[in-house]
């Protein structure tokens, strides 16, 4: 597995109060935590600038109504998006979404998102609710997502995300760093989905346990915001608690964007209770010199597409050893890989061309954005004329909830970020994960295909 | 002192084996969430498991969701601790926030056997099964104090009781 294009240099022990240098997750905790320096490895108690919940959030209610406050202490940090179950398949479900309205109604929380809106993380993005340097915390595993960003974003439980509604701080490890560098451009038809896919199989599922995953090199500067955003979002299977790009123009671009289109519909500006800082006010650089516990390179000429086998993410494979694999269902879409750049992707394939008899594709925008884009841009009308069924912006059948869950005996190639058995709702299905265009391509020929091989 | 019998399983248990995400925003009460307890990975689980008996894991237990029903459906089955070669973060946070023992010890999570009888004496910080007794590292200080208080609604609670009130920053 560990070739020679991923070398890594010895780990180093000078990550201790000695060394001045300061990595990102010092830097942003030490801010959070009130205090001018923290140490890897130290405790640190941080008031996070959001939490963000889901559909989990009636959940979370019902623990938080146990310390016997009538308001949350940080009502505008709040940030709850509909997004795992909608629109709701199950009177329960719809029940379960009655009960976070009205608790959003009755504490006053402006950052609310219907179903419809789209995913957590790609709303809090699109809405430019959390900026470079800032921490967000929430209850949901792909948190690191906001890495993209170079903010610092962790996944926490019910309970935790309860105690910060309740006292706005929580603790934190301060965890160890480990550099991510991409040399060069990715070649045609490779993604920064295969690159993640590539990271996780060679140092396996828990090669980042714990750690905070800095990338960095001219790979990651060319790479855009989608790109971007998928990558730092699948860092969460590699056990990582965070992850960080550095903020760049690009960055700034894009929240700007973001801003200029919330304050065009009259919507409030970020979380802020007063005026909103700069959009790059609070961004933070690791230091040059900063401890990391493992340094990994990898030259961008050398991947290629990369595919992860049943039923974990490290059971990764080059695509080209898995083709031929038949599969019943495609599915592009979630929180890794289910935006416009990926939308995108999967109508260049599609287009002109039919989903092959005995298999489906489904495609589920990341948000009512990208749908809005998609749709302008004629890549719906190409997936759907091709026979793809498009679902609502949402996680759709990614943890098996509803909207295109498998058979028993099927295979799901899947743009999503997990393929653990039984995730997407029976035990008895495979599931490959794979960028869209790999997704798209298998749609189209029925088996799992490089796509430079139809386009 | 924890003693049980040990339901032995293999490395990066994640969480949908655990607790399938197809009930994780329906299924609220103990009973119900004690009942799909590993329900993907071994059914016979939920229903042999007795009060005090041990999860033992490989690496990453507990790999994936942020669900906290994957450590409370543990806690709802009487389930005493889950020793393993290493914990995925967040099963580890829920876990200690519901007073779910969560003991780091690979040298034990090797040497047990499945349906052996093991105990876990945490003041002593050993673990014993037939093929010996086996040391682990103190918890962190914060993980004890909740423990301590009894998981972290109570330590919360306490906290709130005696600040008054919360203790945001301006």
């Amino acid at each position: 597995m560990h070739d020679q294009s991923s070398s890594s240099l010895p780990a180093r022990k000078d990550n201790t109060s000695k060394n001045k240098a300061e990595t990102f997750a010092q830097k942003v905790l030490a801010r959070a935590g009130g205090r001018e320096r923290v140490d890897i490895g130290e405790v640190v108690d941080v008031q996070p600038d959001v939490v963000l919940s889901h559909d989990n959030t009636a959940a979370i209610r019902e623990i938080w109504s146990q310390f016997g406050q009538e308001r949350v202490a940080i009502p505008h940090k709040l940030a709850i998006t509909l997004d795992h179950a909608v629109p709701a398949p199950t009177t329960r479900h719809a029940q379960n979404h009655a009960e976070i309205r009205r608790f959003v109604a009755e504490q006053g929380i402006n950052h609310f998102f219907e179903v419809g809106r789209g995913i957590c993380h790609q709303v809090l993005s699109e809405e430019a609710l959390v900026l470079p340097g800032q921490v967000i915390l929430g209850a949901d595993s792909h948190t690191p997502h906001f890495g993209w960003l170079g903010a610092f974003g962790a996944g926490i439980g019910r309970s935790e995300v309860a105690a910060l509604w309740a006292t706005g701080e929580l603790w934190l490890r301060v965890p160890e760093s480990i550099l991510v560098v991409l040399e060069g451009e990715l070649p045609v038809g490779v993604t920064a989905k295969d690159f993640a896919l590539r990271i996780i199989g060679d140092w396996g599922a828990d090669g980042g346990l714990y750690a905070s995953i800095e990338f960095g090199g001219s790979g990651i500067e060319a790479l855009s915001i989608d790109s971007r955003m998928a990558l730092a979002n699948m860092m969460a299977e590699f056990g990582a608690k965070s992850s960080y790009i550095r903020p760049d123009g690009k960055t700034k671009a894009y929240l700007m964007a973001a801003r200029e289109r919330n304050a065009s519909n009259g919507k409030p500006i970020g979380i802020h209770e007063g005026d909103a800082p700069e959009v790059t006010q609070l961004q933070l650089f690791p230091d040059d010199g900063a401890a990391y516990a493992e340094r990994y390179h990898y030259k961008a000429a050398e991947l290629e597409p990369t595919v992860s086998c049943p039923h974990s993410v490290d059971n990764v494979s080059p695509l080209s050893a898995v083709a031929g694999t038949e599969v019943q269902q495609a599915f592009i879409g979630t929180c890794t890989n289910g935006r416009l750049e990926d939308i995108a992707e999967a109508a260049k394939v599609a287009r002109g061309r039919q989903v092959a008899a005995g298999t489906r594709l489904l495609v589920i925008p990341a948000s009512s954005l990208v749908l809005q884009e998609a749709l302008k841009h004629g890549y719906i009308q190409d997936l759907v004329a091709a026979g793809a069924a498009i679902g609502t912006p949402g996680c759709g059948p990614c943890m098996g909830n509803h909207m295109g869950v498998p058979a028993t005996g099927e295979v799901t190639i899947s743009s999503a970020n997990r393929n653990f058995r039984g995730r997407m709702g029976t035990t008895d299905a495979e599931i490959y994960l794979a960028s869209p265009a790999v997704v798209a391509a298998s749609a189209v020929a029925g088996k799992i295909v490089d796509p430079r091989d139809i386009v | 002192m924890i003693r049980g019998r040990a339901w032995k399983y293999g490395d990066n248990v994640n969480t949908d084996v655990l607790f399938p995400g197809k009930y994780t925003y329906t299924a609220r009460g103990r009973d119900e969430i004690a009942r799909h307890a590993l329900e993907d990975l071994d059914p016979a689980f939920a229903l042999n498991v007795r009060t005090g008996d041990l999860i033992i894991g490989g690496r990453n237990f507990g790999c994936g969701s942020s669900r906290e029903q994957a450590a409370t459906c543990l806690v709802y089955n009487g389930v005493g601790a889950v020793i393993a070669q290493s914990f995925a973060r967040i099963f580890y946070r829920n876990a200690i926030n519901n007073g779910l023992l969560a003991i780091v010890c690979p040298e034990a999570a090797q040497a047990i056997q499945g349906q052996e009888v093991v105990s876990l004496d945490l003041e002593r910080r050993v673990i014993e099964c037939t093929s010996g007794c086996f040391e682990f590292p103190a918890l962190s200080a914060t993980v004890q104090e909740i423990l301590e208080a009894g998981g972290l609604v109570e330590q919360v609670k306490r906290r709130l009781a005696s600040e008054g009130k919360a203790v945001v920053r301006p």
